[in-house]
């Protein structure tokens, strides 16, 4: 039997058994938003699974609960490509995500009605309000967050809410105003850092080092650090080396910081919220490109586990390691993979710094393969250390060597045909995932 | 060189030709907010260059006018308790100079030796709830603010009664209780620091609607002028009305480096009308003028009046660390500070104006010394930290360390809190 599962982001989802012939994923009604799991000739074990699914169980008790999150059965879906490309409030410049997996609102019946859609920066934005509403020790500085609402709309709003003191405009002197970040928060506020870019960090990188990461530690534990050092990183569409920087890669050695990066109006609020009521201090890396990504998430209020890692498609040949917007590319290439009849595992990490080895851990062990697809660069950057942590834990269950795709170590071009270049594209990930499963 | 800076120019002047060099501006009321465009008060600059030519006023005399039936700036009480406090820097220092060259601490230790009239002056007058940021020349000014000298001393022989657990050593004095933020090894950095924990104060009045009129003072050197997070810090000071002193130790060197040879302008003070706020110099070797000016720049910063920046021409009797062989430095400059130590003139006034006598005076350095001989002892028979400590205060949430792969938390695992757990 083949089966057709689409799994939506609301509650519910269904389970259709569809013939092999058709491509479920260009021409089928719910064409807008599914995942294909087809199984070919996958073995009893996937077959047997599959007979016994009963979708309501799979109502992910995980977006309410804290820690229960590591078994959920949460997956995004990947889009199929013109139609929504359509349904987008994005133009041409948009183009390659639309591609690959944007949340769009499913067609199907099923739909509860619980949840509401936004986009991802309304998602920051909204847990970042909530968060404020909560406590009034949260206050947020940063570049044009007031009144002109974050270069990227996140704040939007918030300085007429809350006022210009708890959403501070700073003047352009980062290294400082992430020092006196760190002061307030040594003297019982919980300010979320904002860098306009996180390269502009760069400048901070005294602040965040010495201070940030360090004074718990040299203080012998009498001042805590909650901060939430955020702001959009990443490759984006064409706007230069220095605006394209990876700053994960930089900052995952300074003990004492958390980092987790966020990939979906779902685990963005999620994060952020979780990341705010954090006592350590949390670097949270959004993506330029993925602040326009739609999704509908639940009313009631929620929190990711900062230390997790999230399942984005189980599967049973390879587990695929990504994070940010590579997750998008990597789900691209795994609709492509899916029809040549692989079926690859897809975990989001998500939790940069510490790495979720449990879950990538299991994952290992089921498939044996291991491939990491990253936006950092090549040398010493996130893929690097994982490579290093896999190796070094579970040696003895891999059938292959790891192989890791970074970016080039080049400074990002400007010219859109060497930028694409530089990343790494869902057709090189095909042929890794061909590669590696020989 | 040292002679440009004996001028001093007192903060308050009674007559035109003493006006401060500091734009007029015109107060914003109390729950609005400076930075935003709403209320943004137009600044003329004042270009007082008569200033600079006004005649030489010394703060006693300025405080003689305002104060007629008193002339004498300090109680007898005060006088003890600073004179207590400059005896207690100075014994301290010495004995960490004995305990390095016995091999009972190690690494960089940086002493405050003839400096201290600038750490009492200032930190006397605090509060428990004021805040205190440092460098790395921190001792005294943990001491002042009220750190015992055992934790000191143990945190410099890395003992596990030390202030910051031995964890932190010679550069990194922290203590919440009495709100001393460090301690910080680079320089420069501490002053962002200092500027949050101003805004502390001003959001929980501003914002938390809270009774707070916490001041923060931040200690640096001349060195640290000439690096951007000070200017940083003031600008968003100035900009904020932040409740906070900047106190520049100008000891004249960093390092080997003569502060002459690396400024342009050296005149310190001059800097903080260029933002906006008051900028004064005192004579950094004398106790009382540090501490009158210091009470006036702390009111004004209690008042909400915002920031002020206070030079101190002082001078270190050492070397910038004690592994510095301090060969650049004229014996003759030496000579002409030594002469003025500040402990010796705090003492002839004392004796001079009938406040004290020598027994009584004798009496404290007896009780001083008593107290840094038991901190010594204290600190020798403290333990050293055990291996558990090692992973123990890296998060303040250790879930931090993340999830193992057997899927707990590594800090549940046993190894984590035996300190052998890798992680």
């Amino acid at each position: 039997h083949k089966y057709l599962f689409i799994f939506t982001e609301e509650i519910n989802f269904t389970a259709i058994l569809t013939s092999p012939s058709i491509s479920p994923l260009r021409h089928s009604p719910w064409g807008k938003k599914m995942a294909a799991r087809i199984h070919g000739g996958a073995g009893a074990g996937a077959a047997t699974a599959l007979s016994t699914f009963n979708p309501k169980k799979l109502v992910a008790p995980s977006r309410t609960n804290l820690p229960a999150a590591r078994s959920s059965k949460r997956c995004i879906v990947a889009a199929a490509g013109s139609d929504a490309s359509k349904s987008l409030r994005v133009g041409h410049s948009q183009k390659l995500i639309a591609n690959a997996a944007v949340a769009t609102k499913a067609e199907t019946s099923a739909t509860t009605g619980t949840g509401h859609e936004l986009l991802l920066f309304e998602a920051l934005q909204e847990g970042l309000e909530e968060e404020m509403d909560r406590d009034p020790h949260v206050c947020v500085m940063g570049e044009d967050v007031g009144h002109y609402g974050g270069s990227y709309k996140v704040t939007k709003g918030l300085a007429d809410k809350f006022g210009d003191l708890r959403v501070l405009d700073t003047p352009i002197c980062e290294n400082a105003f992430t020092g006196m970040g760190i002061g307030a928060a040594m003297t019982g506020l919980r300010p979320v850092i904002e860098g306009m870019n996180m390269g502009f960090l760069l400048l901070a990188f005294n602040q965040i080092s010495n201070n940030c990461g360090m004074l718990h530690y040299t203080s012998g534990g009498q001042f805590t650090i909650p901060v939430v050092i955020r702001g959009p990183g990443g490759v984006g569409r064409q706007l230069g080396a220095e605006h394209s920087q990876r700053l994960e890669s930089y900052f995952q050695s300074i003990p004492g910081i958390q980092m987790v990066a966020c990939s979906t109006p779902y685990n963005a609020k999620g994060l952020m919220k979780a990341a705010i009521r954090s006592e350590n201090p949390v670097i949270l890396f959004e993506h330029v490109l993925l602040y326009n990504l739609k999704e509908k998430i639940p009313d009631e209020e929620y929190i990711c586990n900062l230390e997790e890692a999230e399942m984005v498609r189980p599967g049973e040949h390879i587990t695929i390691l990504t994070y940010s917007r590579m997750r998008y590319h990597v789900m691209q290439a795994a609709k492509t993979l899916v029809n040549k009849g692989y079926d690859p595992e897809v975990i989001d990490i998500r939790s940069l710094k510490p790495f979720d080895l449990y879950t990538i851990g299991n994952s290992v062990k089921k498939t044996h393969r291991v491939l990491i697809v990253e936006e950092c660069m090549r040398t010493g950057g996130i893929g690097a250390s994982l490579t290093a942590a896999i190796n070094e834990n579970f040696h003895d269950y891999l059938d292959a060597p790891v192989m890791c795709l970074s970016s080039q170590d080049v400074p990002t071009p400007y010219a859109g045909t060497l930028e694409e270049w530089t990343v790494v594209q869902p057709a090189q990930i095909v042929t890794a995932v061909e590669q590696l499963c020989q | 060189m040292a002679t440009a800076f004996s001028a001093t120019l007192p903060l308050h002047g009674s007559s035109q030709e003493n006006r401060l060099l500091l734009p007029p501006t015109r107060l914003p009321p109390p729950s609005s907010f400076l930075g935003s465009t709403r209320s943004l008060p137009i600044r003329r600059l004042n270009h007082a260059h008569a200033a600079r030519r006004s005649p030489v006023v010394a703060v006693q005399e300025i405080v003689k006018e305002k104060k007629p039936t008193n002339s004498l700036l300090i109680t007898k009480e005060e006088g003890l308790v600073l004179y207590e406090d400059m005896i207690l820097g100075r014994s301290f220092e010495d004995m960490c100079a004995q305990m390095y060259y016995r091999g009972k601490m190690f690494g960089f230790v940086h002493l405050y030796n003839g400096q201290e009239a600038v750490s009492t002056g200032f930190i006397k007058l605090l509060t428990k709830s004021d805040s205190v940021v440092s460098t790395y020349r921190d001792h005294v000014h943990a001491l002042s603010k009220g750190v015992s000298a055992r934790a000191v001393m143990s945190e410099l022989f890395g003992k596990v009664t030390g202030c910051c657990r031995g964890q932190g050593g010679s550069m990194h004095m922290f203590s919440k209780e009495h709100n001393m933020l460090g301690g910080f090894a680079f320089i420069g950095e501490g002053i962002p620091v200092a500027t949050g924990a101003a805004f502390t104060s001003k959001y929980k009045r501003e914002v938390l609607k809270q009774d707070c009129d916490d001041v923060t003072v931040a200690f640096f050197g001349d060195g640290t002028c000439n690096n951007g997070q000070f200017y940083e810090c003031l600008n968003m000071a100035a900009l904020y009305k932040l409740p906070i002193i900047f106190v520049v130790e100008n000891n004249l060197w960093a390092i080997g480096m003569s502060h002459l040879r690396s400024t342009s302008d050296p005149e310190i003070w001059k800097k903080g009308p260029a933002f906006g706020m008051p900028g004064v110099h005192v004579d950094g070797m004398d106790v009382l003028k540090v501490r009158e000016v210091a009470k006036e720049a702390v009111t004004r910063a209690r008042r909400g009046e915002g920031p002020t920046l206070v030079e101190c021409e002082t001078y270190r009797f050492r070397g910038h660390s004690l592994a510095d062989p301090d060969e650049l430095r004229d014996a003759a400059e030496k000579a002409k500070y030594a002469a003025r130590d500040p402990i010796t003139a705090l003492k002839k006034y004392l004796i001079e104006n009938k406040l004290a006598n020598e027994g009584e005076l004798k009496t404290i350095e007896k009780k001083i010394d008593d107290l840094v001989e038991e901190a010594v002892e204290f600190a020798d028979a403290s333990p050293q930290p055990g291996r558990s400590q090692l992973l123990e205060n890296v998060f303040a949430d250790p879930k931090g360390f993340g999830i193992g792969p057997d899927g707990r938390y590594r800090c549940e695992d046993p190894k984590f809190t035996e300190g052998t757990a890798q992680v």
